[in-house]
């Protein structure tokens, strides 16, 4: 079979597009690097979800943990520790678990509701699950980024926003968020390094690889076991990984070149 | 455990579950928490040597090693790290069968690798097939701990590169106008200054390896994860103790632990900041 036909078989195999069966024996070359980098989709697909959602409800549980009310303050700073101070394989297992246990709980509350039921079984499977698990870890950690940032906002600069009249809106619109995005991106581009590297757990904890589309650490690690030599799939993946890593912190540097555009350009 | 257990079928309650809590199993579930701590507490000081190795070649004058240092400093930064577990664990094993084997079975004709089998002979299997089942653990464990100890050596050596770099030059000048030897500056003035830099990165390192403890269950350890899982899922009345799903309990219970061991690492920080930056001129230094 040549590398053309393995790429029309297996390019979107991680999709469910293509040959139904993974190869079994004579795993050639091409076929790993096609089948691993087709399961680089699931990966892409978690890290910029999770990523763009993350951003937003990072910013409201950074302004509610900063907030002088308890009410907003209390509730974030719980958030916070909690994700940060647990495992996000640990997160993972005890999203899985109440995940299932939810619409067995469902049916035995109230057995009319066929629509509430339905609809917790997608939480079970990853592409929705796992989703949120990570969305709300990025959000956590990005979070406590954004309120050090929040906090290291130079005063004098609120002070000139309001000595001008703006009104708080408006101040926290143009003086405090910039600020806050410029102070908080270096940090910010860590973490999202770091959650895109996290998304190859997501087969390889709880959720399970349904009919084996899986992502790419699940493919390599397929390979792994059928050839037992992790010499060819391991730096296949790590090629991939890294690969998307540059990328990655290119768009970050292009971001964080438009946010400090009234900077004179250092080279 | 206690002399009512005897016939688990007729307890309820409190006694049921002085019985349930205090099994062989449980027991071995509360072992394991151990095994996690045992793991952290043999893992610092490799990643310490690890690190300082990487950060000291990262240094030095000699270019391959220099380049080495680089590459290893930062091979972590685009690669997760699991994919670095699973990796060196299945190299180191086979590197070290390997090896014994090119020494026990010098006049071994067959290929090494058969298609899609890796074979050596069988005085070089690594831990010897007759040996008792606790070799095999301890070998699995002893194996999971270098590979900790390389991919968070990594990490660590950034850091150490970071802060040895962040040490006031005239500090090593004034030194070196004393007429010290360079070995005396680096022992004596460089390494001692270093730690106060050094310190927020390891914190943050020694938070990921809390965190990164619960990844043993994927390299085959029996840990706290395996345990959880193992006792927490449905037991049907063919068993002592029957009880439905409770894994969602169960790994409550490891993120209260995992919490607990958070909570009382930064309090331990926050100390330990305070000493280092003693006699500082630095903001810090200042209060104290």
């Amino acid at each position: 079979m040549s590398c053309a036909e393995t790429i029309w078989d297996y390019g979107l195999r991680a999709i469910g597009i293509g040959e139904r069966l993974l190869p079994k024996a004579d795993i050639t070359l091409c076929e790993q690097i096609v089948l691993i980098g087709s399961g680089m989709v699931w990966n892409l697909y978690f890290a910029v979800l999770a990523l763009f959602l993350g951003f937003f409800l990072a910013i409201a549980v950074a302004l509610a943990r900063a907030s002088e009310n308890g009410w907003a303050r209390v509730p974030a700073q719980a958030f916070i520790f909690v994700i940060r101070g647990s495992p996000l394989f640990i997160q993972f297992f005890i999203a899985y678990e109440s995940f299932v246990l939810i619409p067995k709980l469902g049916v035995d509350i109230n057995l009319g509701f066929v629509e509430i039921t339905a609809e917790t079984r997608w939480l079970t499977k990853a592409w929705l699950g796992a989703l949120i698990v990570l969305f709300l870890n990025t959000s956590a950690y990005s979070a406590q980024i954004f309120y050090g940032a929040l906090m290291s906002v130079p005063k004098g600069d609120i002070e000139a926003a309001e000595a001008i009249g703006m009104s708080p809106f408006r101040r926290f619109r143009r003086v405090i968020f910039p600020s806050m995005l410029r102070l908080a991106w270096a940090s910010y581009t860590n973490e999202a390094i770091f959650l895109f590297h996290a998304t190859s757990l997501v087969f390889f904890s709880s959720f399970p690889a349904w009919r084996q589309k899986g992502d790419a650490l699940y493919y390599a690690n397929y390979f792994a076991d059928k050839t037992f030599n992790p010499f060819v799939p391991y730096p296949i993946i790590a090629v991939y990984f890294v690969v998307f890593t540059v990328l990655l912190i290119a768009v970050f540097g292009l971001v964080n070149r438009r946010l400090n555009r009234h900077l004179k350009h250092q080279r | 455990m206690f002399e009512y257990c005897a016939d688990p079928s007729t307890l309820s309650g409190f006694d049921w579950w002085s019985c349930y809590l205090t099994t062989g199993k449980h027991f071995s579930f509360y072992q394991s928490f151990g095994t996690v701590l045992t793991l952290l507490a043999l893992t610092v000081p490799l990643i310490l040597v690890f690190g300082f190795a990487g950060a000291l070649a990262r240094r030095s004058r000699v270019l391959p090693v220099r380049w080495f240092g680089l590459g290893y400093t930062s091979m972590v930064r685009g690669v997760p790290d699991i994919i670095f577990f699973l990796f060196a664990l299945i190299a180191l094993d086979q590197g070290i069968e390997y090896l014994r084997h090119l020494v026990l079975c010098p006049d071994w004709t067959e290929p090494i690798r058969q298609g899609n089998d890796f074979r050596v002979c069988p005085q070089a299997k690594m831990p010897l097939g007759s040996s008792p089942q606790w070799v095999h653990e301890v070998y699995g464990f002893g194996l999971a701990t270098v590979g900790f100890a390389i991919v968070f050596g990594a990490f660590a050596a950034n850091t150490i590169f970071g802060a040895l770099e962040a040490v006031p030059r005239a500090q090593l000048e004034t030194g070196a106008a004393f007429g010290m030897t360079p070995r005396q500056i680096f022992w004596r003035i460089h390494l001692p200054q270093m730690w106060v830099y050094a310190l927020p990165g390891l914190s943050n390192l020694w938070m990921i390896l809390i965190k990164a403890t619960p990844l043993l269950f994927l390299l085959g350890v029996e840990d706290i994860v395996y345990w959880a899982r193992e006792l927490g899922g449905s037991k049907t009345t063919r068993f002592a103790y029957p009880h439905g799903d409770w894994r969602l309990g169960y790994f409550i219970g490891l993120l209260v632990f995992y919490l607990a061991l958070t909570w009382v690492s930064e309090r331990v920080f926050e100390r330990l900041t305070r000493r280092v930056s003693r006699g500082q001129a630095s903001l810090g230094g200042a209060v104290t």
